[in-house]
This record gives structure tokens, sequence and C-alpha cells, in this order.
């Protein structure tokens, strides 16, 4: 099987799907000329065109809004932005028009759009440019919410995401677009709303998505070889639908669980997943779930700050000791 | 379509240790950002760095009229800007080595930095997002009845956020005194300015506004100067606004991440603007005027590396900051 890059998988993504439909397009900034901040749209301007490979100016409110319109008289749009942190100009557009309008036409007018970029911390970028926003996302009815950790995942979800018929934010990890794994040849898609078993083991659960992926699969092997036990890691991959199925199976064999996400501990993505499987999975439960996220303040520029900010295998490890009584 | 350089521009002798002193302080930014560069590929600076060689005439000319009361706000490209507004450049460099003795304490790296005593207030790293909080600046200065300005510098990138209209709108409406200064270098990253933009003069955007507007050579500091100087009157004066867009042009990539030419510039143009150098200008109409000695200039050069040197010194032998330094600064206690 082909190994190819998380970049080049969404490239791949991108470029299947708008051979496949006339009515995809993509807009952002500099995602045509310049082949994209991130190189992620490389050679899309060349195949489609500029009317289907659209650079915009620096404004993402306005070209947002110009997705959300277009969607609704019948085009599927995929709106980049440069990054997350960006978007955050057009979250009006994102939340007040796109997550709505099915709703509030009583289900005349769908919008089909893909809102995509790269979410995250990289490195040393400061705090205006290291942000995680999956559960501000995830808050919003009417919104589906996807963020893979692998080049296969990431391919087979955009795909899915650029065919639903509902707005979709698809949270890429910048410091994901160099990772390899394979990817078949072959057409395939990875449906929303599937969790996915990274790594089986019995003793306990890590909850996970997007690059905290990496962390607990790290995290998973030194417990294995260090404290002989041996982590389930089930990567998210879809947060809003979330799979409370596949985490209530998990739990069912290792009644323990540490949820690892990038973002900030208050309303993020595990305090849902605590609150879901403290109802759905009470009897499971041997120890109270455990949490492992960013530091609770803006991300700090100085590297060694910036390194104690990060949620890490060690962490994991520590969180995951205490939930099997160990410490 | 940078204009023309006034080639023939007579300098007056009596401003001689003026010229000198705006020489320096475009010598001292160009090298100050060349050491910086260095040490981003020895990686001793991280995250993005965005260097404003190329650039110097326009905040060296238009802060050397500004008042140390005055506000000044300006993009992610503002290492000269903290430089000439007073800030050490060993707190400069410093700050871009993440230690705590930075201008931000290691925290806000290259693209925040700020020295509130300075009144040199960011250091912003979301394009548009502070030409609405200088215009704020310029509302409190009229709140209070001083004779302040309030100024901010964002690239031409910048005019097609919501924000600026929006502010533009507000400043002309209350009439506040703010100069928007726009540095033209006629790319937003990778795109040049007439791929993004329906009108290419970024001055004529004030006419929706009814604001007074100029466009100025950037590359020519004492142009920059006398245009920054009327509008900076005009805000103390009548408490009016202006527009200024300074064409300009930036000689390296748009970050250390980026290239210098490629896809979206030629290496013919970048050199064509080379030929424009904003201190090779100023120092050849010094010297063609009488006003500059080869050894004033080679003195002033070996004065600036010293300054340079010791910051880069300073910045390197600086402790990082404490690790509870993580929990600090969130909220005011
Ligand atoms: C709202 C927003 N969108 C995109 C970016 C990414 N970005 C950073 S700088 C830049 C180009 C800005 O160009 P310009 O305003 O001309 O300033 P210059 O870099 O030329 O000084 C872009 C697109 C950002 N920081 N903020
Ligand atoms: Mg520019």
């Amino acid at each position: 099987m082909p190994v190819i890059t998380y970049r080049d998988a969404l490239n791949q993504a991108m470029r299947e799907e708008m051979q496949r439909d006339p009515t995809v397009f993509l807009m952002g900034e500099e995602v045509g000329v310049y082949q994209g901040a991130y190189k992620v749209s490389r050679g899309l301007l060349e195949e489609f065109g500029p009317q289907r490979v659209v650079d915009t100016p620096i404004a993402e409110l306005g070209f947002a809004g110009v997705g959300v319109g277009a969607a609704m008289v019948g085009m599927r749009p995929v709106i980049e932005f440069m990054t997350w942190n960006f978007a955050l100009l057009a979250i009006d557009q994102v939340v007040n028009s796109a997550a709505k309008m099915f709703y509030m036409s009583g289900g005349q007018v769908p919008v089909p759009i893909v809102f995509r970029g790269p979410g995250g911390a990289a490195l040393q970028l400061a705090a205006q440019h290291s942000q995680a926003f999956e559960s501000w996302y995830a808050h919003i009815p009417g919104l589906k919410v996807v963020a893979p950790a692998t080049p296969y995942d990431a391919k087979g979800l955009l795909k899915s995401a650029i065919r639903d018929d509902n707005p979709v934010v698809f949270l890429e990890g910048e410091m994901l677009y160099n990772m390899k794994g394979e990817v078949p040849e072959e057409e395939y898609i990875v449906p929303l709303g599937a969790a996915d078993v990274k790594r089986p083991g019995q003793d306990v659960t890590l909850v996970c998505h997007s690059k905290t992926v990496t962390v607990a699969l790290k995290a998973a092997e030194r417990l294995a070889t260090e404290h002989g036990l041996e982590a389930e890691v089930v990567d998210l991959r879809t947060l809003r639908p979330l799979d409370i199925p596949t985490l209530r199976e998990s739990l069912h064999r290792t009644n323990r669980c540490v949820v690892v996400e990038e973002g900030w501990p208050f309303c993020g993505i595990g305090a849902q997943v605590v609150d879901d499987l403290q109802r759905e999975a009470f009897d499971d439960l041997d120890a109270p779930i455990l949490r492992v996220t960013q530091a609770d303040v803006p991300m700090p520029y100085n590297k060694h700050l910036e390194r104690a900010a990060k949620p890490t295998p060690d962490q994991v490890i520590a969180a995951v000791r205490r939930v099997a009584y160990l410490d | 379509m940078t204009a023309a350089p006034e080639q023939d521009q007579t300098l007056d002798p009596g401003q001689r240790d003026e010229y000198l002193a705006l020489l320096r302080r475009m010598i001292l930014v160009r090298r100050f950002e060349e050491r910086a560069g260095e040490a981003y590929a020895q990686g001793r600076i991280g995250g993005f760095c965005h260097l404003y060689i190329g650039q110097e005439a326009v905040a060296t000319g238009s802060l050397a009229v500004l008042r140390a009361d005055d506000y000044v706000f300006a993009a992610y490209r503002e290492h000269a800007h903290a430089l000439l507004r007073g800030t050490s450049a060993r707190a400069v460099m410093a700050e871009l080595f993440g230690k705590a003795t930075g201008c931000s304490r290691g925290k806000g790296g290259s693209m925040h930095l700020f020295d509130a005593a300075n009144h040199f207030l960011g250091g912003h790293g979301i394009v548009g997002s502070h030409i609405p909080i200088a215009a704020g600046a310029g509302f409190a200065i009229k709140s209070r009845g001083t004779d302040q300005v309030a100024v901010c510098y964002f690239g031409e990138a910048a005019v097609n956020i919501g924000a600026f209209h929006e502010t533009l709108n507000m400043a002309a409406l209350w009439e506040l005194p703010t100069v928007f200064v726009c540095e033209n270098n006629r790319y937003g990253m990778g795109t040049a300015l007439e791929r993004a933009a329906a009108v290419y003069d970024v001055s004529r955007r004030a006419c929706s506004y009814d604001m007074a507007s100029e466009t100025v050579d950037g590359m020519n500091v004492l142009a920059v100067r006398d245009v920054m100087a009327r509008a900076v009157q005009r805000g103390r004066d009548e408490k009016l606004p202006t527009l200024i867009e300074a064409r300009t042009y930036r000689y390296m990539g748009h970050s250390m991440a980026d290239p210098i030419h490629g896809h979206y510039r030629t290496k013919i143009e970048l050199e064509e603007q080379k030929a424009l150098d904003p201190i090779a200008h100023l120092q050849h109409a010094m010297t063609a005027a009488g006003m500059l000695a080869e050894a004033d200039a080679a003195a002033l050069h070996a004065d600036v590396e010293v300054e340079v040197e010791d910051a880069v010194r300073f910045a390197e032998e600086s402790p990082d900051p404490d690790p509870a330094e993580l929990y600090a600064d969130v909220y005011r206690s």
C-alpha cells in the first residue's frame, strides 16, 4: 500500500472529490498560486483552474459567507482557513449562518459546506496562533466536527465531509501534515461519527483525537513495557456526533479511562466524554475518569514554558497510574 | 508600482543632525534584523519571525515625529517599531530568544512585542485586529481631552479585512485622533495586492469615509517623516484621523519560513527594488550634499554593530523565564 503524508492524503481527497463532483470548489487564502500556506492544495489550481481553486483576500468573514451562500444554492464549497485561529473572524458565518440555516428554514435549505484548515499548537507560535478549538464548534447543534489523526483517516473523513449535506468543521493538525501512513490506492471513505480503536488493550481506555492520538500511543507503549499495563487507545475521529457506543464497549472491558486532548480543560471535549460515560457506563467504572489537557493558560512563546503547557505521554502515564490505583 | 524616489530631493544643511539620527536608526533596524535572521537560522529564535528589511524608512520616518506620550500599535512585523519607539535592542532581542529579560518577558516572542512604558502596545498576530484597537486609544485620548495621537501600523493586505472599514468609519464619524499607517509592501504573504483588492490605491479607501489620506514613497525616510508630521498635526490640532499609504517593499520572505521569491514574485523584481534601498538612498543623498564623510558613515555602522552584538550576547546570556511563569499573568490579581 502506498505510504503518503497526511498533507497529501488531504490533497488526494480534495482532488478526487473535485473530479467526481463539479459543484465542489476550494476557496481560501493562498490556496492557488502559492499552492497552499501548508501546501495541502498543491497542484489543484493547475488541474481545476481559478474558478474552482479560488485565492481570496484576507477576509475570513467574507469568504466564509460567500461559501455559505454558494452552498445554499447548490454548490459544495470547501473553505480553507489558513489556520483556525483566523477562523475566529468567520465564526459568525459558521455558527449563525451555516449551522442554523437548515433548521430555521424548517428543513428547506441545507448547507453542504466544509470548513477546513490546521488547528492546535505548532512550535513557539505563541498565544494567538496556538489554539485548539474543537470544543467551540462541537458545542453547536447543526455542525459536524471532525479531527483526524492519521493520513488514512484524513483522506477518508474529508471525502465523507465533502459528500455530507451538513456543514462540517474539519480540524487538521498543523503538526500532523508531515506524518506518513498507508493510504490505499483504491477509493474508500471513512464514515463520520465513528471512533476507531487504534490499539487494543484491556487495562485502561485512552480516549483521544487528532494530535493526542500520537501522545496516547506513545504513552501506551511505555505503559506496556515499563508498567505492565495494556492501554486501549480509542481515537474519536469525529467529535460531533460523538461515538459513545464504541467508548462504552471499550470501558466495559477496561473499567478505567483517561481522556487526552490538546485544548483547554474548561468545557473541553473531555468534559463531554466524562459526562456521557458517567451516565452510560457508571457500573463499568472502577475509578473516576481523569483528563489530560493543555495547561489552562494562553500559550507562552518560550519553548520550555510551551513544552510544559502541552499534554505529554508522561502526564498520560501518571493519570493512568492513578486510575489504576498504582499511585 | 512603488512611487518613484525623489532622487533630487535637496537636503537642508540645518537638519544634518536629524538626518544622521534617521540614518543611524535605519541602519540599526537593518542590522538588528539581519542578526535576528541569523539567530533564527541557528534555531535560537523560534516560531514565526517576520523581518522588516527593506521597509526601514516607513517606521523610522513616521515614528520620528511622535512624542513619548503618543500610543503606537503594530502588527507582527514589528521589531523595528519597538526599537524605534525606544525599547532597547537588548530587550527586543531577548524577547525573540524567549528570555525572561525580553520586553514581553519571553511570553510573547517576535509577534508580540510590548513595552507599555514606551506606549508601545503590541505586537498583534491576527491581521487587522489591532486597527480598531488603535482607534480605541484614539477614543480614549479624545475623551480625556489631551493632544496625544494613536498610531496604527498594518500591511496592505489588512485593508481587505472588515475591521479596517468598520474602524475607518468610526474614526471619521467620531473624529478620533488616530493615524492609520498602511505599509504597502505589495504582498500579503504570496498574494500581490492587485490580486486581492478591487482598488489598488489603498489611500483611496479613505474616500468612503471622507477621511484625509496621503500616499508617500515609503523608501524615502524624509518624505515619510513629512507626511506623518502633517497627519499627526491633524490629529493633535483638529482631532481628525488620517490614512497614510506608504509604498514600500520587503526584501526578505514573508517570514523566515517562507521563500524570498518564487511563485508570487520574480527575482528580477526583487533586484529592481533593492536598487531603491532606503538606507543607501539617504546615505548617498547625504554624501552627495557633503553632509556625510566616508569616515562618518563607517563610524555609524561600527557603532550600530556594537549595539546589536551587545543585544545578541545579552539575549544569549539571559535566563529563561521561571517555570512558574507559565501560570502567571492569566489574570491580574
Ligand atoms: C485574520 C488573519 N488571517 C490570516 C493570517 C495569516 N497571515 C499572517 S500575515 C499575512 C499576510 C499579511 O500581509 P500584509 O497585511 O500585507 O502585511 P505584511 O506581512 O506584508 O507586512 C497572512 C495572510 C493572519 N495572521 N490573520
Ligand atoms: Mg504586505
